[in-house]
């Protein structure tokens, strides 16, 4: 339940954030911390919620760009960038890097308030 | 807290941001670029997607609506004139903002900010030619006359209007991946834009510096015979036979002309890295009532340019109580370019005058304060140019003005140039004009009269106007302001030391050389030189004759012609060059020499049908031969500087050959022995064989895979993900369907005066400059199918019509 919890908060505020240009790009960051602070799971749980959050609050919203534009841009940019034209993969890549930021974002949340180790 | 791990995490989570949010030298800032929010993936436009909105302006003086139809073609109604501009301007920016930036920024000699150090010698050519120069005298003309500069005003506001509420997720993605931000327009900007228009058509007509050194080799006979200013073939715009008028004025040549100049055998190094395509040329041509099926005129124009993503037009309808216009536009300046209205239509192609010359300057030492000039030292004009380098330093250039323009090339200058020769450019660019407003005009423009006052004005780059109206009047001018030249003045480089070998003045307007209602019926230009040589004047240029040549002759031999025969003409891949030539060649090539294989493409030229269809191999066999021909004829002369002589114009060649097959230069200078015409024929079909076998090798042997059709985004090889390549057509340089390996037809319009107007258009690209909308290039297959789309003069009460598929509201704040 915590894990969902988390994950859900952590995919809703990278969402609401985003939505701001008063907020840089990586505010995401700082709420996935605060995430990782104050829903008490694992470290381990609180990376993943955070990177799972993360990964589908970017690649989710990509994934759903994409779906609208029929892959149009992310077909060219997947040369661009030297991915063999899979847009997959540029959804993917777009997931990973959102992930991987939120995720120890919420493990630096978790180890701000832990105590002691286990 | 757990201070050690919680470090550790910190550290990766900051290092993290911070790695994405740095840009690595061409790689954008990853997570900027990779955020859904504001990222590239926020210019994948919603497939189906439509502009509509309501939006509010201060500096708008009444309610403006926009109705974008299937194609996104916006339908412009405003109730003034300074509203209607101010909209084009927006929805150039909207559409087209990174490619009017650009634009405008390589004109002025800025690519450095954009591109870095590569682009330094670029722009300072662009500056040392004076570009900027020409602008802000256009600018001074366009802001003097009270109308002219609110038009301008209210374009650049509405330009403007759109910059400045784009939000960062907004930005066009080329500044995502270049990471640069769109600069804010002027009137300045238009005028650059104009200027990019102007050397894009009359820089590179004339070839002095190149001519010089073929002067040093030639003697003056040699010289006629290479590089005729009259083509044998030459069906001129203005019918044969046409009268001309005792010339108002007539320039005299300097006395020391012979001496200083004609025998002078000094060779030039200074040349141009940036050269505008001397295939940069168009079509167009008009039939009258008498030769229609309908009785109504016909006209049409292709221009031929670089093909570019986005291109270089952008098609709307501008509509206001007093005026009512369709075509398309130049992103980056107001009003429409080539078009039509309720009245009357329009078309242009380049005159291709030589209106740019060289001066000789010297001056008094090296610090280029003073030159001489009429047996005294005159004091030159310094204008510092500062050219600001993306991740790089600024680099200071000092460009010496002198009473011709600017010197171009001296010792400042070094683009691998090492003599001592300092160059100034008089060129027509230069002189204060405002051609904006001819295009202003000539949109509201209702007949013949109105037409001739609209191109009165129009000063450079010549351009040959082609008119029709709906009663019945066909029509051409080439209209320019052309200097008066006396005969052989600008072919080489001047001296720049006496004022008798300056412009003496300029052709004056009513001389230029038109035509109206002419009794065959029809008028053409095609970039071919205007008038036979009974036209009192001396005038040089990059004349195409072929593409004029088959027009005419079509033209004449058709009669009830639909709208269909000119979009087949059009169409057409008629090899005339090939027609002539083929007898020559065939004649001198000795087959006994020729083994088996090269027998095979002997054949498939022989048995080619003329046509430069895209699965011809006969067109690639003849192109690689000629090519070699050519080679074999002139280069062993022409190298014999460098830089090289120019290349005889395709048909200078040709009519020596097909005049005189004995011919002269046939022979390889470098080589003891004498090479006769058939020898160079054989030899040079013979190496043309090497090529078509390393073509076939690589399955490109039929002519479209041979040329590769290909339209490339405006970043050319740095962006090939964006370019459309390997387009199935056909045509060539030389051929009415214009079309090269990424130029030619840039705009195809057919306007029928009937009645009611019809009119079709398309042009190879797309109203969205954005690789992520579908109206980025979805003009491309229509174009490459030879269709077109009809095109929609709409009217103000069909706003509920089923093609209407987003409206945008604009009104005063």
């Amino acid at each position: 339940m915590k894990f969902a919890v988390a994950l859900l908060l952590t995919f809703l505020t990278g969402l609401a954030m985003g939505m701001t240009s008063l907020i840089p790009w990586w505010g995401f960051v700082v709420a996935a911390a605060l995430v990782g602070a104050i829903v008490r799971q694992t470290a381990a749980k609180s990376f993943s919620a955070g990177f799972l959050g993360m990964f589908l609050s970017w690649g989710g919203l990509a994934w759903w760009i994409d779906w609208q534009n029929k892959s149009l841009l992310s077909q060219k940019i997947a040369h661009v960038l030297p991915l063999g034209g899979s847009a997959a993969a540029l959804i993917f890549i777009t997931g990973l890097l959102g992930g991987l930021l939120a995720g120890f974002a919420a493990l630096c949340g978790y180890y701000a308030r832990a105590t002691s180790s286990k | 807290m757990r201070l050690v791990p919680f470090l550790r995490s910190a550290t990766v989570t900051t290092a993290l941001v911070v790695v994405l949010n740095k840009p690595f030298g061409k790689v954008p800032a990853l997570g900027k670029f990779f955020s859904p929010h504001i990222g590239f993936w926020q210019n994948a436009e919603p497939f189906d997607a439509v502009p509509s909105a309501s939006l509010q302006f201060p500096s708008l003086k009444g309610a403006t609506s926009v109705y974008f139809d299937e194609r996104l073609v916006p339908h412009v109604f405003a109730q003034y004139d300074e509203d209607l501009y101010f909209v084009q301007g927006y929805l150039h920016a909207k559409f087209r903002l990174f490619q009017i930036d650009l634009q405008t920024r390589a004109a002025a000699g800025r690519a450095s900010e954009l591109a870095g150090p590569k682009a330094i010698n670029f722009d300072k050519e662009q500056r040392r030619l004076g570009m900027v120069f020409a602008a802000e005298n256009a600018l001074r003309e366009i802001e003097k006359d009270p109308l002219s500069r609110s038009l301008f005003d209210a374009y650049t506001s509405g330009v403007n209007a759109y910059i400045d509420q784009l939000t960062e997720a907004e930005l066009p993605i080329e500044y995502k991946l270049m990471q640069a931000t769109p600069e804010r327009w002027s009137n300045l900007r238009t005028a650059l834009l104009l200027k990019m228009m102007a050397k894009m058509l009359s820089s590179g007509t004339e070839n002095d510096l190149a001519g010089t050194n073929a002067k040093s080799i030639f003697l003056p006979d040699q010289l006629k015979q290479l590089y005729p200013q009259v083509p044998d073939s030459l069906l001129p715009i203005v019918p044969s036979a046409t009268a001309f008028a005792r010339p108002g004025i007539v320039p005299v040549a300097p006395t020391s002309a012979d001496s200083l100049y004609f025998s002078h055998r000094d060779t030039v190094e200074a040349h141009s890295h940036y050269q505008p395509d001397p295939d940069n040329g168009s079509n167009n041509w008009v039939v009258a009532g008498i030769k229609t099926k309908s009785g109504a005129p016909i006209l049409a124009n292709d221009p031929h340019l670089e093909l570019s993503l986005p291109s270089i037009w952008y098609e709307m309808q501008l509509t206001t109580p007093t005026s009512n216009v369709y075509g398309v536009s130049l992103p980056g300046s107001p009003m429409v370019v080539i078009g039509f209205n309720d009245s009357i239509a329009w078309g242009v192609t380049n005159s291709q005058r030589d209106v740019k010359d060289y001066y000789e300057i010297r001056f008094k030492d090296e610090s280029r304060k003073e030159y001489f000039y009429n047996g005294k030292w005159e004091p030159t004009r310094f204008r510092i140019e500062e050219i600001k380098v993306k991740d790089s330093t600024t680099v200071y250039d000092t460009v010496a003005y002198t009473v011709f323009g600017p010197v171009m090339f001296d010792q400042q200058f070094s683009n691998g140039y090492t003599k001592q020769m300092n160059l100034a450019v008089r060129w027509a660019a230069h002189d204060p004009s405002n051609e904006g407003m001819t295009f202003y005009k000539l949109n509201r423009a209702r007949n013949y009269a109105d037409y001739v006052e609209a191109i009165r004005t129009f000063q450079c780059p010549g351009q040959n106007f082609v008119f029709a109206s709906k009663t019945g009047d066909i029509a051409i001018w080439q209209q320019g302001r052309f200097p008066a030249r006396w005969p052989g003045q600008g072919l080489y480089v001047m001296p720049g030391w006496d004022s008798s070998y300056a412009w003496q003045g300029f052709i004056p307007q009513e001389e230029n050389p038109h035509s109206l209602n002419p009794e065959r019926g029809f008028l053409q230009s095609a970039n071919q030189r205007a008038a036979d040589s009974t036209y009192p004047y001396f005038i040089p240029g990059s004349y195409i004759t072929a593409r004029g040549v088959r027009i005419d002759k079509q033209l004449a031999g058709m009669n009830q012609i639909t709208p269909q025969d000119m979009m087949a003409l059009h169409q057409d891949y008629f090899n005339t060059s090939a027609e002539d030539l083929r007898p020559v060649l065939l004649k001198n090539i000795r087959i006994d020499q020729l083994t088996g294989n090269e027998k095979v493409y002997l054949d498939a030229f022989t048995n080619w049908d003329l046509l430069a269809t895209p699965n011809s191999i006969g067109q690639t066999v003849f192109q690689c031969f000629w090519d070699s021909v050519q080679s074999a004829i002139w280069k062993d002369e022409l190298t014999r500087t460098d830089p090289m002589a120019p290349w005889p114009t395709e048909q200078s060649t040709l009519e020596l050959l097909v005049r005189d097959s004995a011919l002269s230069f046939a022979d390889d200078v470098r080589t003891p022995v004498i090479e006769s015409l058939s020898d160079q024929i054989t030899l040079a079909f013979k190496r043309a064989c090497q090529v078509l076998d390393a073509e076939k090798a690589a399955g490109k042997l039929e002519w479209s895979k041979h040329m590769n059709p290909s339209v490339y985004h405006l970043l050319k090889d740095a962006l090939p993900a964006f370019a459309h390549k390997g387009m199935k057509v056909g045509g060539y340089g030389n051929i009415v369907n214009a079309i090269k390996h990424s130029h030619g037809p840039s705009w195809r319009m057919i306007v029928h005066l009937s009645e009611k107007t019809e009119a079709w258009g398309v042009y190879p690209g797309g109203q969205s400059g954005n690789p992520g909308s579908r109206f980025y290039d979805d003009y491309i297959s229509v174009w490459e199918k030879g269709t077109y789309h009809p095109l929609w003069l709409m009217r103000a009460e069909e706003k509920d019509d089923a093609r209407i598929k987003g409206v945008i509201e604009f009104k005063k704040s």
